[in-house]
């Protein structure tokens, strides 16, 4: 029974890490727009990630900062908007129709190093 | 000159027929507490009595639960402002025309707007000025004779109305702003004016703070409302927040308007101020437009907020 169960458990814990560190290399992520929120609100990510907006919400909303390129048209319900996160440091947003929802990207840096890729 | 110490009561009554939110007619004396004795009786006299109507929030394009048929109940809107007894000089719209700023909500907009067959003074909201180009569908149909995105002022018997713009370069974390190019020329605009000259300010998001939680507010509001401290009659319209709200504070009389496309709700009442969708025959009970007088020989203006059903 043991030699049996043994795999099985390694198998969950190998899933829950990919869930609970979801950028352990370059990828992409999601952040959602529900009730003039976003979610995750802050989220650290690897160079080279791509982060995507999706609006839920009735009302249009856009990703507005004082970063070149990071600027969406306003996203009307269910549309998304697309960023690659090339540069470690700290990526500070907003809505632009709403600004009152602010949201940060971290881009970590690699192995200690803060300069851009 | 008779002024009538109704101030406490009348302000208790206000906010909280505001608060409940079921407030369909308002009264409000607008006059000068005498002992400021600031007031030129004879200049305020000049202002004619006269009415002029504000709709807002209209959201041409919106079709979501809240309300598929936005243009529908502008269309009622319209029907109603042009049963409201005696002609109205003019009307004026505070913001969101449009859901998208798309050409063809601008154009549904016009449509049915002009059907009141009134002058109509605009203001942008924020969902005005987002097409590709960043407010030049606006500018152009509504944006003549205006500076900035559109703000301007005009006199309309004896009245000086002042229409601002606080939907344009908002900062992360902030509310409405302003910004100090219009604040200068607003500050110009009113130098040398008669304090007992009655004055409409008009914009999208309150100037006052209704509630920063969700941005209904404006950051340098305050220093707006600093130019205008010195006159006896200050009235404040805006939409934005689609439900009636009021607040006097000395001279100051700060309203809020219906929308005519769908109810928001009242602040803190929901995860957040997004379209509130209600009973189907509720609808019309929290859409509306407002009509504002002011009356000959008297220091006194009146808003009545009308809904599209009783």
């Amino acid at each position: 029974m043991l030699r049996i169960k043994l795999p099985v458990v390694l198998v969950g814990v190998a899933v829950s890490i990919l869930w609970v560190a979801p950028p352990a290399q370059a990828e992409e992520i999601t952040v959602t727009i529900d009730n003039f929120a976003f979610t995750p609100q802050n989220v650290t990510v690897k160079p080279g990630t791509k982060v995507t907006w999706i609006n839920h919400d009735d009302i249009p909303h856009s990703i507005a900062s004082g970063t070149q390129g990071l600027r969406s048209r306003a996203l009307d319900t269910d549309q998304s908007f697309s960023f690659t996160f090339t540069t470690p440091g700290a990526f500070k947003y907003f809505c632009g129709l709403h600004p009152h929802m602010t949201g940060s990207i971290v881009v970590e840096g690699t192995t200690g190093s803060a300069a851009p890729q | 000159m008779t002024t009538h110490d109704d101030g406490p009561s009348r302000r208790k009554v206000l906010e909280c027929m505001t608060w409940a939110g079921t407030g369909v007619l308002w009264t409000v004396a607008g006059g000068v507490p005498a002992s400021l004795g600031i007031i030129d009786e004879a200049v305020a006299q000049e202002a004619k009595g006269f009415t002029f109507l504000q709709i807002s929030d209209s959201h041409m394009g919106f079709d979501k639960p809240a309300n598929p048929n936005a243009k529908g109940t502008l269309e009622e809107a319209i029907t109603r402002a042009r049963a409201i007894p005696g002609k109205p000089a003019f009307m004026i719209h505070t913001g969101d025309i449009s859901h998208l700023s798309k050409a063809s909500e601008f154009d549904d907009a016009e449509k049915i707007i002009s059907q009141a067959r009134l002058d109509v003074h605009y203001v942008p909201g924020e969902h005005d000025l987002i097409d590709e180009d960043r407010g030049k569908l606006y500018m152009e149909r509504y944006g003549r004779g205006t500076r900035g995105f559109g703000y301007y002022s005009f006199d309309a018997n004896g009245v000086h109305f002042i229409g601002l713009v606080n939907v344009v370069d908002l900062k992360g974390g902030g509310l409405g702003y302003l910004g100090p190019e219009q604040l200068a020329w607003m500050e110009n605009d009113l130098k040398g004016r008669s304090a007992s000259q009655p004055i409409v300010v008009f914009a999208h998001i309150p100037l006052w703070t209704v509630y920063p939680e969700w941005g209904w507010g404006t950051d340098d509001g305050a220093q707006a409302l600093g130019y205008l401290k010195r006159f006896g009659s200050v009235t404040v319209l805006n939409g934005h927040i689609h439900q009636v709200m009021q607040k006097v504070e000395g001279n100051v009389t700060f309203h809020t308007a219906r929308s005519t496309a769908f109810p928001q709700p009242a602040p803190g009442t929901a995860p957040s101020p997004g379209p509130m969708k209600v009973a189907d025959d509720k609808l019309r009970t929290l859409l509306g437009i407002a009509d504002i007088t002011f009356k000959q020989n008297e220091q006194r203006l009146a808003i009545v907020d009308t809904t599209l059903k009783p």
